[in-house]
């Protein structure tokens, strides 16, 4: 099967079947608490919180897997990856989105004018709140379509992608009340990551292949 | 009432155990274990301390008549940072703690002072159950059914001098016994305090036990401070020592984040942590899909009880 075919059809699925998995399992952990199913993931005495927090870490973890791409490129010279980006880019909009709507519906029933109080009023939501926003625009140009017609301005655009991962991370901070370890490996990653970019800007490591 | 009256048989507890971890057996048979990397923790239950009943009777005036959570909900969703920094950790870290022999050391300006074996303390104590409200400064609440006495009671027994305006407790510091003490995330050991009009408040409860079983080890074994009209984090956990002062104590949480946390932390939906809402609680164990909100009390709804010994301060100061 040549490269393309690969991809099509046993790496992308294969990809996607990994990013839906914690969805999945959160849907079967919400069964579970319901006491429809026997597995799924553990929600323990506080459900929604849960729920919550695993959107958004999973959000976290699919932003810098796709930042990872360009450094693991750099580093294997396996140019193909960046078929596998966008899939990984658009996963991790989705869970933001449904930390947010988890937040919104579930946790604030819908309460608009609490909804509204807690993004103006609490730094670390207004924050997260600017990196679903920020997203919107990278998800809506992420088509083949898109690519054409902005050209070289859509890498531009996509840089984007670096601000709305310092504010996920800033959002994950901010919120920790005392014991920041586990936000600090996370922007730890992300500083790597980034040290690749300025590395690759300075000292173009290799000529890309052909694709 | 005998502390160490009724104790079950290991084996009767056993099937417990595997109870509680039937969620965790049934999800690593089925893949759990491979995803718990894409961010599904099962929970660990390793408490493996037999708890005795207390069968201590209900103080019904003192108890409010809200349905208590699970003995799960209270159990395993647990802030007790020397066992670890998430919920679930106190209940998976905690299994190997012994909370004996356990003896408390009274000091500062009381006449009777010195280090008194727990059985001493204990057997001159009378157990009884209040189911109180616990609200955690985290927006999220409880309702428990505590089995405890008064703290007053204890405190009489010490006979404090003129000088003591407040009492000061510490936690127990063995980062060997407790593995979250390890990390700096606090300086340990913990300290709380109260003045000593709160102290004295008959609401004020030094719990031995929930449920009518003794306290399990993430519950603050083998006694806790409970102390309804404040922030849960009032409510110091394996007291090792308290301490009647002139001075005002630093309590830890304070002493980490002074503009987040106060000293008297009383509950008050108006004012609000500099980085959340006071205003609502999520309810612990509401649905299992939506959350359960409801407004929060001033006083977690017993300022009829204790608004009176704040009269003339101002309640912005009381965070």
């Amino acid at each position: 099967m040549k490269t393309a075919g690969q991809y099509r059809y046993i790496y992308k699925p294969l990809l996607f079947a990994a990013c839906a998995a914690p969805a999945v399992w959160m849907v079967l952990g919400m069964l579970m608490a319901l006491g429809k199913t026997g597995f799924g993931m553990d929600l323990g005495a506080d459900p929604v919180s849960r729920l919550i927090h695993a959107c958004g870490i999973t959000a976290l973890r699919l932003l810098l897997i796709t930042l990872a791409i360009t450094p693991l490129r750099m580093l294997t010279g396996w140019n193909n990856l960046i078929r596998l980006r966008r899939m990984l880019g658009l996963f991790a909009f989705f869970y933001v989105l449904l930390h947010f709507t988890v937040y919104g519906w579930l946790d604030q029933d819908l309460n608009l004018a609490a909804i509204g109080a807690d993004i103006v009023k609490r730094p670390y939501i207004t924050i997260g709140m600017a990196g679903l926003l920020l997203l919107i625009p990278l998800a809506v140009t992420s088509t083949n379509k898109m690519m054409r017609r902005l050209g070289r301005r859509w890498t531009k655009l996509h840089k984007l992608v670096y601000v709305i991962a310092a504010l996920g991370l800033w959002h994950f901070w901010w919120q920790v009340k005392k014991d920041i370890r586990e936000p600090l490996i996370y922007v730890l990653i992300f500083a790597v990551l980034m040290a690749f970019r300025l590395k690759g800007k300075f000292w173009p490591t290799r000529a890309p292949e052909r694709t | 009432m005998n502390y160490r009256a009724n104790r079950i048989l290991p084996s009767e507890i056993t099937s417990e155990h595997l109870y509680f971890n039937r969620r965790q057996l049934l999800a690593a048979g089925l893949g759990g274990a491979t995803l718990a990397a894409l961010g599904a923790s099962p929970r660990a239950f390793s408490s493996e301390r037999v708890l005795a009943s207390l069968k201590a009777p209900q103080n019904a005036a003192m108890s409010i008549s809200e349905k208590p959570n699970s003995y799960e909900d209270v159990t395993t969703y647990n802030n007790y940072y020397e066992f670890g920094t998430g919920k679930g950790d106190p209940v998976a870290n905690s299994g190997d703690f012994k909370p004996e022999p356990w003896s408390i050391t009274v000091d500062g300006e009381a006449e009777v002072t010195g280090k008194f074996a727990l059985e001493d303390i204990l057997k001159q104590q009378t157990l009884e159950e209040r189911i109180y409200r616990l609200r955690c400064v985290e927006a999220w609440s409880m309702v428990i059914p505590w089995d405890g006495f008064m703290l007053a009671d204890l405190i009489k027994r010490f006979k404090p001098t003129s000088k003591a305006k407040y009492v000061e407790f510490t936690t127990l510091y063995d980062p060997k016994r407790m593995p979250g003490q390890k990390y700096q995330v606090l300086n340990w050991p913990y300290i709380e305090g109260l003045a000593m009009q709160e102290a004295m408040h008959p609401l004020t409860l030094i719990a031995t036990g929930v449920y009518g079983k003794e306290l399990p080890n993430q519950n603050g074994a083998p006694l806790r401070l409970v102390v309804p009209w404040k922030y849960g984090f009032k409510g110091i956990k394996a007291i090792v020592r308290i301490r009647f002062t002139e001075k005002q104590p630093v309590n830890s949480w304070q002493e980490a984040a002074p503009n987040e946390y106060g000293f008297y932390a009383n509950v008050n939906p108006n004012v609000d942590h500099p980085r959340w809402s006071q205003a609502t609680e999520r309810l612990i164990g509401g649905s299992a899909l939506f959350a359960k909100r409801r407004n929060t009390e001033p006083f977690n709804g017993y300022a009829d009880q204790v608004a009176s010994m704040y009269k003339g301060l101002d309640p912005r100061r009381l965070y």
